[in-house]
């Protein structure tokens, strides 16, 4: 049994985590990520939530009580979004070093200074080095089946995943959601089995001090944990496709007939680019889905095949100095292709909104002879 | 059996650990595990201890300890509690041990959060009054005119130690109690009184450190002695932030300052200007403690 609703994608989020079995959901409120924990705060009243909510002094606080709860063999959820994750930092590294399957939502806003409550994705891929899966959803479907994939993904390698969407675009935007009935998904993901690493009556010293080697030992562990992520990615949406007849991949990509041209991009401003694509000539879409692990070979794949002679980027972000990010990762994933497409990049860093005139312009300014250009979204 | 044999078997802290000699958060710890062991997992938040505990496969303890990040320590065990309780474990004590700069300073947020939310733990910070693992610099619990490696000769500490226990009991706790090495007997009373309260508890042992304070490795309990017979730290417990009580008490004979802060180099260069004031603000805090207990509860 199915049924839809009209629900935005933070209520999409918090619908998610009551139907996947929560045992602890730890919160403190940042625009644009309030809806999310205030709908969970909302079951938690109904007596609805199936698990315990529990409102902390501070982000960094709600991570550190998940790393708790999560030793103890726990299934917990987090929110945030922009300072919020910032602030959380140190945590964000722990989580994945203790290696405990926190799945976390994070609402893209910009970092101040200044004050800024748009949708840059510069809070959420400042933290692309810290251990974490990163998934971008494009919408709130997206947003409701990869957070219940997300636990599964986690739990499964042991490493904390973020589930990342963008403020506003996507967290207080209505669509119709397909929401499955909980004992569906309780055929999807059960109850947490990956063990308590606390375990009262027997001796351990979790975490404690490790030297150099030991230490790459690990960080290696995690590493390769990780890059197992895209495969076994597939066959979770195996399973989810079966069940709910939904799947995503690491990447997802729409190529029209004779393309040649590709736009990739991230998050809500995929969904535009889908939306455009028909008023497109000989253009397609690569949405980058999974961002860590980054799905080099995938991407590689899709543009040999397609026989890709320029790509687009569209980066809600910009590494500074450096530029966007997404073209950054891109163009290292290219090193070694016999014949790399040319990657430009149109930089909306800030959290400028993307538009169908903006990407038709962008387009225009690709001559053939030119390698990579940047390109700004305000004049 | 031998009282020693009988503690022989509790012990639940393991010969060969990393402290230096004479540590008073060793013998701290030895005292609370034995007092509230066996069914106990501690939260270990960054300082000395994440060194006395040993580097994994060892271990110091026989219980599981589970290390976190400085500011954490708080949360951490608060999640954990939980989460203990959501697996069907919650008869579990959860102790969570931090040092002074984990309780006075960088962790204080998170205890805060974990006191008004009346968590179901028990917070210990042994306090050894400055940042030991990093090599003895000032924190908020430095006494005032001690030298610390931030406040070498001719600094010291300026301003006074934070008083903690009064920011514990204005959270309005069940039960908060400080206490020391040098009796142990009133450190075990108070645990297991602890362990018997549900809520958040806090207590508050003072520490002696050897290399940091410029002390013997001897004088651990010595010293700890005279701490509360000079009124330096005096033993009482407050139940629910309103109910304060003594459990040691020496009234108008306190010893002077002096039989503590000389043996102890720390306070070394101190002038007697600020042996005065030093001495000035312990009796203001010991009007103040006298005026919470109220003459029947001076013991
Ligand atoms: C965020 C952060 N800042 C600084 C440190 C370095 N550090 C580790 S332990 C410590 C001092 C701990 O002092 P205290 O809490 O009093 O415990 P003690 O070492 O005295 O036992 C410091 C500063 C750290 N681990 N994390
Ligand atoms: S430095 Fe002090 S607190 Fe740290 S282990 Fe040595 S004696 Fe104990
Ligand atoms: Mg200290």
């Amino acid at each position: 049994m199915m049924a839809f609703e009209v629900i935005n994608g933070s209520q999409a989020a918090a619908i998610a985590v009551q139907r996947a079995g929560i045992d602890l959901v730890a919160a403190y409120p940042i625009t644009p990520q309030t809806v999310i924990v205030e709908t969970l705060a909302d079951f938690a009243a109904k007596g609805e939530l199936g698990g315990e909510f529990v409102s902390l002094e501070s982000e960094y606080s709600a991570l550190s009580f998940c790393n708790g709860a999560s030793a103890a063999g726990a299934r917990v959820f987090t929110a945030t979004a922009s300072h919020g994750l910032a602030y959380m930092h140190e945590m964000i590294h722990w989580c994945s070093g203790a290696r405990f399957p926190i799945v976390m939502a994070n609402v893209n806003r910009a970092i101040g200074a200044p004050w800024c409550l748009d949708p840059d994705q510069g809070d959420s891929l400042s933290q692309r080095d810290t251990g974490w899966l990163q998934i971008y959803c494009s919408g709130a479907q997206e947003v409701f089946d990869t957070i219940l994939q997300a636990f599964a993904l986690s739990e499964e390698l042991l490493l904390p995943c973020m589930v990342v969407f963008d403020g506003f675009y996507i967290s207080h935007t209505y669509e119709a959601v397909d929401i499955p009935e909980i004992q569906d998904v309780g055929k999807f993901i059960g109850p947490p089995s990956f063990g308590a690493q606390v375990i009262p009556g027997e001796p351990g010293n979790l975490h404690g001090m490790a030297s150099a080697e030991n230490q790459q030992r690990l960080v290696r562990s995690r590493h390769e944990a990780m890059l197992r992520a895209p495969a076994l990615y597939e066959e979770i949406n195996g399973r989810y496709e079966r069940l709910f007849g939904r799947k995503y991949g690491a990447i997802d990509a729409v190529m029209p007939p004779g393309a040649r041209t590709a736009i990739l991009t991230a998050g809500a401003t995929a969904e535009t680019v889908r939306w455009c694509l028909p008023d497109l000539e000989q253009t397609g879409l690569i949405q980058l889905r999974m961002f860590r692990p980054f799905p080099a070979k995938q991407l590689c794949a899709v543009l040999e095949t397609y026989d890709i002679e320029k790509v687009l980027v569209v980066d809600r972000n910009c590494s500074i100095g450096a530029g966007g990010i997404f073209a950054q990762e891109l163009k290292s994933a290219l090193y070694g292709l016999a014949r790399p497409p040319a990657v430009h990049d149109l930089i909306l860093a800030g959290g400028v909104d993307l538009t169908g005139a903006l990407i038709k312009n962008a387009l225009s300014k690709m001559p053939l002879e030119n390698r990579s250009t940047e390109l700004w979204g305000v004049e | 059996m031998l009282v020693d044999d009988l503690n022989r078997e509790r012990e639940m802290i393991i010969s060969g650990h990393n402290a230096c000699p004479g540590c008073g958060a060793a013998l701290a710890v030895r005292y609370l595990t034995r007092a509230l062991g066996p069914n106990l997992a501690i939260v270990l938040t960054a300082s000395c201890w994440s060194i006395i505990a040993g580097a994994p496969p060892l271990t110091a303890l026989k219980c599981p300890i589970l290390h976190c990040p400085f500011p954490s320590a708080g949360s951490v065990g608060s999640g954990l509690k939980r989460g203990l309780e959501a697996k069907g474990k919650g008869d579990t004590t959860v102790v969570v041990l931090a040092g002074d700069g984990g309780t006075f300073d960088i962790g204080l947020q998170a205890l805060s959060g974990a006191a008004q939310r009346n968590e179901d733990i028990i917070f210990v910070c042994y306090d050894n009054e400055a940042y030991m693992n990093t090599g003895m610099q000032t924190s908020s619990a430095t006494p005032f005119g001690a030298r610390t490696n931030t406040a070498p000769y001719p600094l010291f500490k300026e301003g006074r130690k934070k008083d903690i226990m009064q920011i514990m009991a204005a959270h309005g706790i069940p039960y908060a109690a400080t206490a020391t090495v040098a009796f142990p007997d009133d450190m075990e009373a108070k645990l297991k009184k602890a362990q018997s309260i549900t809520g958040f508890r806090f207590i508050h042992v003072l520490s002696p450190c050897p290399p940091g304070w410029g002390s013997e490795s001897a004088d651990t309990v010595h010293l700890s002695r005279l701490a509360v017979q000079t009124g330096f730290f005096p033993l009482y417990e407050i139940h629910n932030g309103v109910d304060w009580k003594m459990t040691w008490m020496t009234d108008k004979s306190r010893l002077p300052l002096s039989a503590y802060l000389d043996r102890q180099r720390r306070f070394k260069q101190m002038d007697k200007e600020k042996i005065v004031a030093l001495q000035e603000e312990l009796d203001d805090e010991w009007y103040f403690l006298m005026n919470k207990v109220g003459p029947a509860d001076r013991c």
